[in-house]
């Protein structure tokens, strides 16, 4: 596990805080989710995936454990970017796109801080594509919430990077002719170090992906397949029915043989090293594919990504693909300050001195 | 026998190739003219490409210092010596050399490869063509070959060695201290002892080869400078901004955090506040412009002091996030060394065309603060104030310089840090207001009703929670808000947060010594030191001139409206097409005479004086 208990601490509840917490203080009192719910009224459509998403984090947080006032949601532009209002936690709601490079800002700034980034495909995929990547790169310590419904929901139904070729929408008529990011391979192409995708409806699954996020230290990148009931409804449906869910969802459980369709079908690696699924009957259990979300090599999880189309929701690994340790970008930067320092403040005598220079001479009075 | 003579100012222009190491040189000669006591102002002047062709007149690269025994306002209008070390700089830098000027050139250079490279057909050095300057061709790179030998360097580092060698013989034509610039090499290449001796070989013989020759029969002597008492440094404008951004950081108590993305002229605050991490100074390169601004915005809204450096491209980048900066009412300090444009421009040459950018450049009403510094020091004040009014007043505000302000130098009275009133970033910590229930609630859009600046609470705040953003705020609560009135309010509020500020600004004072001037020259920015140069010789034709210069672009000092209307005439210079005196006429209705010139190169303080003159002298009236 990512998580290193031996350096965790815990509240006087008990609460373990892990390693992307660390540095968060810890509540005194126990909280629960009223005391993580706004006072503003929550204005998604009825049925919007985002109503799920909020209730599952407004659960979530409270057994985190840390203080609510350490908590900082940023956000970008667009229908998923409303996010932070329904949070009684700091927050901002900024422009389209930038919400990785602000957060980056806060959590570089401050170790004490859990910093939450709630975007959407076409905040983070499309107009913000440059800083998601770098800030994956970085493997900055925040944990970002990607919403992917597949469409423009507050611009009225456009597609989005994540829509599939030849869908029809206002802005293609005649169907787009874009091709489509998977974003679990472009997280994975941008070296993130936790890479995770989960379901707006599917609760408990949620919860448990976002409570490993959030303990990851670096960057966790966190795709939900998130229904849009207005304009792309049953986008994913494929992966809710409950007459295809079965055949169409690979559950990802670290340790354990990846199996799907009630242990019917599998994942296999070929000899040449590429990931198929194939009839568990025809090859055996024990030559499927054991899932590691710690492999050091991200071509594994990148195969994986790949079992699904671009474009298309058909056998979605669903799941934490990957999970592991390397520097994180903040903690560096701190690291650098703080060695420089020797972890005093400056005084203004020093100021003095590196403003004065070594090549300073003295008019006399 | 040589003879001493005395001056009292002298513009030396050092051109090459672009590797031929003139900005070291010219660096050297000033740094060496400002620890001798001189007055010093200078102008690098260098191609945007690393390395041009060699020995192409796009490759040419100088630096022109200017040093004098009296206090003095610009780099110079033209050299008084050139130094050219290949054909290609004598021809890029000759119509700048007034006749009788010194040329020192570097024969060894001037092969016929050389000078037909730039379309000389014959070798001006020896054709008669320079015949009105007083040439002197030397071999330069041969005399520095055989005076490094013993340290057994090939024959290109040799030849390397012939800048320091041209400084050697400058130092000693012009009585300059050396022991700075032998200290100097012997740190610079510590690690390279064969170069480290090789350079400071070449410049103690091109020392004492002006001693030993007779090609100069003068040798001149510029006294020190009267200057108040007080400790010195050589300054550019470039390291004077970071100071002042970290002195303002100090005295607001808050920890400095600068996100950058590198761009010519700027890049050099980046790279001078990436060494002061003893100091708590963060620097975040981002991965472009928007993400530079963004990340410092973001550390502001965590409680540091978020700072963004630029120039006009990345400024232009940048908009939507200042504007983010102007909704959210948060400190942002936003840095534009501008240069000449528009799109890429000329990156190394300076020009003033950013002002109605960063007055406008954003959509919406969206009014921010605008400073300008007037002098390489002077950015050093600026700072320091951009830093105090984002704090107080919880708003971005910009900063305005340019690249002759941030490569030029001059000397600075260091000024004493504990002096300067500290800055109260009032962070709020308790509830301001009670919510419908009755309960203590925090207000983050409740202003001061002074200021009109709103509290700044911070995360890690207990009970202060909040949600700021884009979308309009309601007053108060900063709750979302699409309500009529509460836009047409907090638009107005907006505005009249920076408007106030110029109730606590100093009004803005006049220079008119004789009391009875009739043209009023009115400046921002780097153009003081060409005015004022320009103003005084000005005056010293007997006419009278008053002159004033504005470091508040926006707001405006209150009484600017007045002074404009004190004068008959207002003569606006500018390195732009008259953007400061479309303001001013917007604003104040009065007719100023725009001035304009956009070469890339500071407004020619000769050329500027001759057309004051005429300004003067078609006065109805004037008999000059």
């Amino acid at each position: 596990m990512s998580t290193d208990v031996s350096t965790s601490s815990t509240n006087v509840a008990g609460v373990v805080r892990p390693q992307g917490l660390l540095g968060v203080p810890l509540a005194v009192e126990p909280l629960n989710r009223k005391d993580f719910t706004s006072d503003q009224e929550v204005r998604w459509c009825p049925g919007c995936g985002d109503y799920a998403i909020l209730a599952a984090f407004l659960g979530f947080m409270p057994e985190l454990g840390i203080k609510r006032e350490n908590t900082v949601i940023v956000s970008g532009i667009g229908c998923a970017a409303r996010f932070p209002y329904y949070v009684d936690t700091y927050g901002m709601h900024s422009i389209h796109g930038r919400a990785p490079a602000i957060a980056t800002g806060v959590a570089t700034a401050r170790e004490d801080l859990a910093v939450f980034v709630v975007t959407g495909d076409g905040d983070s995929l499309s107009i913000g594509g440059n800083h998601l990547i770098h800030a994956l790169r970085r493997n900055v310590n925040i944990t970002i919430l990607l919403f992917n419904n597949r469409i423009y929901g507050l611009t009225k139904g456009q597609y989005s990077p994540t829509s599939e070729a030849g869908k029809v929408t206002k802005s293609t008529p005649l169907g787009s002719v874009d091709a489509p990011f998977n974003p679990l391979s472009l997280a994975l192409g941008a070296e993130a170090s936790f890479v995770a995708r989960t379901i707006d409806s599917d609760r408990k699954h949620l919860t448990e992906v976002l409570t490993q996020a959030a303990a990851h230290r670096g960057a966790s990148f966190v795709e939900i397949y998130q229904n849009c009931p207005i304009f792309n409804d049953g986008a994913f449906d494929e992966l809710k029915d409950v007459e295809t869910a079965d055949a169409s969802v690979i559950r990802l459980v670290h340790g354990e043989p990846i199996t799907f369709a009630g242990g019917r079908l599998g994942v296999h690696r070929t000899a040449n090293g590429e990931l198929e699924v194939v009839e568990v009957a025809e090859v055996g259990t024990e030559a499927l594919v054991v899932h590691d979300a710690h492999a050091e090599d991200p071509a594994y999880a990148f195969a994986l990504s790949r079992l699904s189309a671009s474009g298309a929701v058909t056998r979605s690994p669903i799941g934490v693909l990957r999970d592991v340790q390397r520097p994180v970008y903040d903690d560096q930067v701190r690291d650098q300050v703080a060695t420089a320092s020797g972890g005093r403040t400056a005084t203004e005598q020093d100021l003095q001195q590196v403003i004065l220079g070594r090549d300073a001479w003295t008019v006399a009075g | 026998m040589t003879t001493v003579q005395p001056l009292d100012r002298v513009v030396i222009r050092f051109a090459g190739d672009s590797g031929d190491g003139m900005q070291l040189t010219g660096d050297r000669f000033t740094a060496d003219s400002a620890l001798f006591g001189n007055d010093i102002s200078t102008l690098p002047n260098f191609p945007a490409e690393i390395r041009a062709p060699q020995g192409t007149l796009p490759g040419v690269s100088s630096f022109q210092v200017h040093f004098a025994n009296y206090d003095i306002m610009t780099p110079g209008d033209r050299p008084d010596v050139l130094v050219a070390m290949n054909p290609a700089a004598l021809k890029a830098n000759i119509a700048d050399l007034p006749r009788g000027g010194v040329i020192i050139a570097d024969t060894a250079e001037f092969t016929k490869r050389n000078l037909s490279k730039v379309g000389y057909e014959t070798d001006p050095l020896t054709d008669d063509s320079l015949a009105d300057y007083q040439v002197h061709g030397l071999d330069l790179t041969g005399m520095t070959v055989a005076a490094v030998k013993e340290f057994g360097l090939n024959r290109k580092d040799s030849s390397r060695a012939k800048n320091m060698f041209a400084l050697g013989l400058l130092s000693w034509m012009y009585h300059r201290p050396v022991e700075h610039t032998i200290g100097f090499l012997g740190e610079k290449f510590a690690k390279k002892p064969e170069i480290r001796d090789a350079n400071i070989t070449a410049f103690k013989t091109g020392y004492a080869f002006g001693e030993t020759t007779e090609a100069f029969a003068v040798r001149y002597e510029v006294a020190p400078a009267p200057m108040p008492p007080g400790d010195y440094r050589q300054i550019s404008g470039n390291v004077a901004l970071a100071y002042g951004l970290m002195t303002g950081a100090q005295k607001a108590g808050l920890p400095l955090f600068l996100g950058a993305y590198p761009i010519t002229p700027a890049s050099d605050v980046l790279h001078e506040l990436s060494k002061h991490k003893k100091l708590g100074v963060t620097t975040f390169q981002a991965e472009d412009e928007i993400a530079a601004v963004g990340a410092a915005l973001g550390a502001s809204f965590a409680g540091h002091l978020g700072v963004t450096t630029s120039s006009g491209p990345g400024i232009a980048l940048k908009a939507e996030t200042i504007g983010l900066g102007v909704m959210t009412e948060l400190p942002l300090v936003v840095c534009d060394i501008q240069r000449a444009g528009p799109s890429t421009g000329m990156p190394t040459k300076t020009e003033q065309s950013d002002l109605l950018q960063v007055m406008f450049g954003r959509n919406g009403e969206a009014p921010v603060p605008v400073l300008a510094a007037q002098s390489p020091s002077d950015c050093f004040d600026t700072a320091v104030e951009a830093v105090r009014i984002a704090v107080t007043q919880r708003t971005p505000v910009f900063v305005l310089t340019d690249g002759y302000l941030a490569n030029g130098a001059e000397p600075w009275k260091v000024p004493d840090i504990s002096s300067i009133d500290p800055i109260d970033p009032a962070f709020a910590t308790e509830p301001n207001g009670t919510d419908a229930k009755g309960e203590p609630t925090y207000l983050p859009y409740l202003r001061d009703p002074e200021t009109l600046a709103r509290p700044w609470a911070i995360p890690g705040t207990p009970g202060l929670e909040h949600r700021i953003g884009g979308i309009e705020k309601a007053e108060g609560t900063g709750n979302v808000s699409y309500d009529p009135a509460n836009h047409d309010y907090m638009v107005r509020m907006r505005q009249e947060k920076v408007d106030r500020l110029a109730d606590r600004l100093p009004e803005l004072g006049v220079d008119d010594p004789d009391g009875d001037a009739r043209v009023l020259v009115l400046g921002w920015g780097s153009t003081y030191g060409p005015i004022t140069a320009a103003v005084r010789r000005v005056r010293n034709t007997g006419r009278s001139i008053a002159q004033t210069h504005l470091r508040h672009l926006n707001p405006f000092p209150r009484n600017l409206g007045e002074v404009l209307r004190s004068y008959e005439v207002v003569v606006v210079p500018e390195m732009n097409l008259g953007q400061l005196a479309m303001l001013l006429r917007a604003k104040y209705l009065v007719d100023v005479h725009s001035y304009t010139r956009v070469r890339g190169l500071p407004i020619s303080l000769s050329e500027l004086a001759v057309d004051l003159q005429t300004e003067i002298d078609n006065l109805p009236g004037e008999e000059n």
